[in-house]
C-alpha cells in the first residue's frame, strides 16, 4: 500500500526528514509516535503534498506508483486523507457545501458520477450519527467557530466519507477530553477494513488505547529508528524518548 | 455547489480569453462627429427629438461642465482623458425605434442572444424561467427593446427607454429628473447631463407590486464610444419595484468611458431593490484596454417609511468610480448598500457608498465584500452621516476585506460625521488573505485549487450573494469565479 524509501526533506534549507524508511500493508494500522521535532508532521504533509518541503532525495508509492509529482488534489483522488492537528476554518462555506463539493471533485476525479443531493444527504446523515454530529453542526460554516473535540469529529466525518485507501492522523488525539477522544476512536475503528491502511500519528500512548495499532514505529531526529508491535507503545510511555534521541543523533 | 464545479468547467472552456462578452458585432453605425461641443449635445438631443426644455437642460449642464475639473480624490490612477477624442454618439445604421422587435437588426439581436439576454418575449416565457423579468436592452447610445411593457402597462407600470419618456412623459421627467443627481452635481454627472444618450425610466403608480423583475442590459459595442445613460425609477406611494441592471463591453485596446447616472425616487412606504453585475470588459491582464467606469447613483428616500436597497457585483471595468448613495430624508426611511467588489490583474476599484441621515429614525446598513487579486487596487471609501435634526438614526457598516496573492492592495476609508447626539454608527472592518494552510487543506480533500479559490470566494460574498434575486445570484457567482481566474498559481 504505501512504501517509503529513503526520504530526505528539507524546508528552508533546514533538513527535516532524513532517511526516511517505511512501508504500512493493506489493511494495516501503523502508528508513528516519537518526540516533538522528530518530523511526525511533516511526514504526513509530504506524503499528502502540501507546499513549502523540498523533497531532495526518496519516493514515495503508493500502490507501487511514485505519487511525489502530483498535487495534492490529485493525491486526494488516489486516496491519501489527512485528519489536520489543526483543522481550518473556512468562513461562509456550509458544512454541507463543503463536503458536497469535495466528495463530488474526488467522485469527479476518479470519472465517477456526481452524487445527486438525496443521496449525499443520506451519506452524511448516517455518517455524522455514528460520530455525533447534529444537524445543527452541519449547517454552520465548515469548522467555524466549532470546539476541538467538534473539529477533530468532523475530521472524522470526511474521512467516512471520502472513503479513502490510506487514512493519515495526524495528532488526532490532541486537544480532546476521553469523552471526544472515545467517539473519535469509535468512529476510526469503525472504518478500518482489509483494504484500508491507517497511518497513526501521536505524541502519547493515549490514543493507542482506543485505536490500537499493528505495528508501532519510532521516529527520531527524521527518520524510523524502531519498529515493533504494540507492546512498543507501553515502553515508551513507560521509558520516554530520551534513548531514541540520542541514539539517532549518533 | 454544483454552481463552482460549473464555473471552473466554463473557465476552461473560456480558455486563454477569459472575458467572454469580449466579442464585437459587425454593424453600420451613424455617429456624431467626433468630439464634445454645444452641437454635439444639440446633435444628441435633436436624434432623441427632443422638446427645447430639454435641450437647454443639457446645454445648462454642458456650459457647467466646461467651467469644472475633474475629481483627483478617489485612489485611482489613469493618464488624462481627452474629452475631445470620443465619439458621443452612436446607434445602429436605419434605425427606427424600439417599436417593433422585427424591425431590430438580427445581429443586435444575436448579440442579446449571446450574451444570453433574450428579447422575445415568446422566447422568455418558453424559457425554464420560472420567474418573469422584463428587459429594456440598451446598444451604445440607443435602447433596442424594451420586453412585456403591455403587460406591465395594464397595471400602470411605465417601463420604457427615458428617450421615449422625454416625449412621452414629460410631466414625471420635468418633475424628477436632476432632483436626486444635480445637473451641477460633479465632474461626471453634469457630462452626463449634457450628453446622456439613453436608459431606462421606470415609474411605479401608488400601491402597485411591480408584478416582474425589471432589468436594462447595457451593451458599449462601437469603437471609441462613451456610453452616458441615464436611469431614472420613480416609486410612488406604497409602491415596490425589483430593478437589476447588467453590463458588458467588447474587448478592446483602448479605453472607452462610460458615465452613467442612476436616480432612485422612493415615496412615502415605498421600497426599490436596485441590484447590479458589472461586468466591462476590465482590460487585459497588464492593463491595456478597458472601462472607465465613472458613475453616480443615488436613492432619495423621499417619503417616511420608504426604503432603498442597493445591491452591486462589480466584477469588470479598469476603472470604477462608484459610490451608490442613499439619501435618508424620510422619517423612518430605510438605506441599504450591499457590495461585492472584484478586482484582477491591473484593475483598480475605488467604490463604496454615502448613507446621509437627513431624517428621524432613519436606519441604514452597509455589508461590502472587497476581493483584491492579481496586481490590483480595491478601494472601499464611504460616508456615512447625520443630520442636525436625524435623531435616532442608526448605521451599521461592516466592510470585509479579501487579499489573493501578495501584490494587490485593499484600503478602507470610511468617513463618519454625526451632527446629532442620539445617532449610533457602528463601524466593523477585516481584512484577511486566503492562507496557504486554507487552500492546503482544500486541496487535500480534493479541490483543485482554483476550485479551492472560488469556494472560499464564495463563502466570504455569502452575505451579500443573498440579497441578490435568485438567478443573479447564480449569475454572480459563476462570474465572481471566472474574475479570479488565473489568481491563483
Amino acid at each position: 500500500m504505501l512504501e517509503i524509501r529513503n526520504l530526505v526533506v528539507d524546508i528552508d534549507d533546514k533538513r527535516i526528514l532524513n532517511g526516511l524508511n517505511l512501508t504500512v500493508n493493506k489493511g494495516e494500522v501503523a502508528a508513528i509516535m516519537g518526540p516533538n521535532g522528530s518530523g511526525k508532521s511533516t511526514l504526513s504533509y509530504v506524503i499528502s503534498g502540501k507546499e513549502d518541503y523540498t523533497v531532495v532525495d526518496g519516493e514515495i508509492l503508493l500502490d507501487g506508483e511514485n505519487i511525489l509529482e502530483l498535487d495534492p488534489a490529485e493525491r486526494a483522488a488516489l486516496g491519501v486523507f489527512l485528519a489536520f492537528q489543526y483543522p481550518l476554518e473556512i468562513p461562509g462555506v456550509g458544512t454541507m457545501t463543503f463536503l458536497k463539493a469535495v466528495m463530488n471533485a474526488q467522485r469527479k476525479a476518479r470519472g465517477e458520477a456526481e452524487l445527486t443531493t438525496p443521496d449525499l444527504m443520506r451519506r452524511v446523515r448516517e455518517a455524522a450519527e455514528e460520530l455525533s454530529i447534529n444537524q445543527e453542526m452541519l449547517k454552520r460554516p465548515l469548522n467555524f467557530g466549532f470546539s476541538g473535540g467538534e473539529k477533530k469529529r468532523m475530521e472524522i466525518l470526511q474521512m467516512a466519507l471520502l472513503e479513502p485507501k490510506l487514512c493519515i492522523l495526524d495528532e488526532t488525539d490532541s486537544g480532546l477530553d476521553i469523552d471526544a477522544l472515545k467517539i473519535v476512536a469509535d468512529g476510526v475503528n469503525a472504518l478500518r477494513s482489509p483494504d484500508r491502511s491507517f497511518l497513526v500519528i501521536t505524541h502519547y500512548q493515549r490514543l493507542l488505547d482506543y485505536i490500537v495499532p499493528d505495528t508501532v514505529h519510532v521516529m527520531a531526529n527524521g527518520r524510523i529508528v524502531r519498529t515493533g508491535g504494540k507492546e512498543l507503545a507501553l515502553e515508551l510511555e513507560a521509558n520516554g524518548y530520551a534513548d531514541y534521541r540520542q541514539q539517532a543523533a549518533e | 455547489m454544483a454552481a463552482v464545479q460549473e464555473t471552473v468547467d466554463r473557465v476552461k472552456a473560456i480558455d486563454v480569453d477569459q472575458y467572454k462578452y469580449g466579442f464585437e458585432t459587425v454593424l453600420e453605425t451613424e455617429k456624431a462627429p467626433k468630439g464634445l461641443s454645444e452641437d454635439t449635445v444639440r446633435y444628441i438631443s435633436a436624434k432623441k427629438n427632443e422638446p427645447e426644455w430639454m435641450t437647454q437642460w443639457r446645454l445648462d449642464a454642458f456650459r457647467r461642465w466646461q467651467t469644472m475639473v475633474e475629481p483627483t480624490w478617489a485612489r485611482v490612477d489613469y493618464p488624462k482623458i481627452d474629452y475631445q477624442d470620443a465619439y458621443y454618439y452612436s446607434e445602429p445604421k436605419n434605425f427606427s425605434g424600439p417599436d417593433s422587435l422585427d424591425d431590430v437588426d438580427p445581429e443586435i439581436l444575436k448579440t442579446y442572444e449571446k450574451l444570453g439576454i433574450p428579447l422575445r418575449e415568446q422566447e422568455l416565457l418558453a424559457g425554464v424561467k420560472t420567474s418573469k423579468v422584463a428587459v429594456d436592452a440598451v446598444f451604445d447610445s440607443v435602447s433596442v427593446a424594451t420586453t412585456f411593457k403591455e403587460e406591465l402597462k395594464k397595471v400602470g407600470v411605465i417601463f420604457c427607454p427615458i428617450s421615449e419618456a422625454i416625449r412621452e412623459h414629460p410631466e414625471l421627467v420635468k418633475k424628477y429628473l436632476g432632483s436626486v443627481v444635480p445637473a451641477s452635481d460633479n465632474f461626471f454627472a453634469t457630462l452626463n447631463s449634457a450628453v446622456f444618450t439613453d436608459g431606462s425610466f421606470v415609474y411605479i403608480p401608488e400601491g402597485v407590486r411591480c408584478p416582474m423583475e425589471l432589468s436594462t442590459y447595457f451593451r458599449i459595442n462601437e469603437r471609441n464610444t462613451g456610453q452616458f445613460e441615464r436611469t431614472l425609477i420613480i416609486a410612488d406611494k406604497g409602491s415596490y419595484v425589483s430593478y437589476l441592471e447588467g453590463c458588458t463591453a467588447p474587448q478592446r485596446d483602448e479605453h472607452q468611458l462610460h458615465a452613467a447616472v442612476v436616480e432612485l425616487v422612493a415615496l412615502e412606504d415605498a421600497e426599490i431593490k436596485y441590484s447590479t453585475v458589472q461586468n466591462w470588459f476590465p482590460g487585459d491582464a497588464e492593463g491595456k484596454g478597458g472601462i472607465y467606469n465613472f458613475v453616480t447613483k443615488r436613492g432619495d428616500c423621499r417619503g417616511d417609511r420608504s426604503k432603498i436597497s442597493w445591491t452591486q457585483v462589480e466584477t469588470g471595468s479598469a476603472i470604477t468610480w462608484k459610490y451608490p448613495s442613499c439619501i435618508l430624508r424620510g422619517n423612518g426611511s430605510n438605506g441599504e448598500f450591499y457590495s461585492i467588489a472584484i478586482s484582477n490583474g491591473r484593475q483598480q476599484v475605488d467604490s463604496g457608498t454615502k448613507m446621509i441621515h437627513l431624517g428621524k429614525n432613519t436606519t441604514s446598513r452597509i455589508i461590502s465584500k472587497g476581493i483584491a487579486a492579481g496586481k490590483s487596487d480595491n478601494t472601499y471609501r464611504g460616508q456615512v452621516s447625520a443630520h442636525r435634526k436625524a435623531s435616532n438614526a442608526r448605521n451599521f457598516t461592516n466592510c470585509d476585506s479579501l487579499l489573493i496573492g501578495d501584490q494587490c492592495g485593499a484600503h478602507t476609508v470610511p468617513y463618519i460625521e454625526s451632527k446629532n447626539a442620539s445617532a449610533v454608527f457602528e463601524h466593523e472592518a477585516t481584512t484577511s488573505k486566503i492562507s496557504d494552510d486554507q487552500m492546503f487543506y482544500c486541496m487535500q480533500r480534493g479541490l483543485s485549487d482554483e476550485e479551492a479559490v472560488a469556494l472560499i470566494v464564495n463563502g466570504f460574498v455569502k452575505d451579500v450573494l443573498q440579497h441578490l434575486p435568485m438567478e443573479f445570484a447564480v449569475e454572480a457567482q459563476k462570474l465572481i469565479s471566472i474574475s479570479l481566474e488565473g489568481s491563483v498559481g
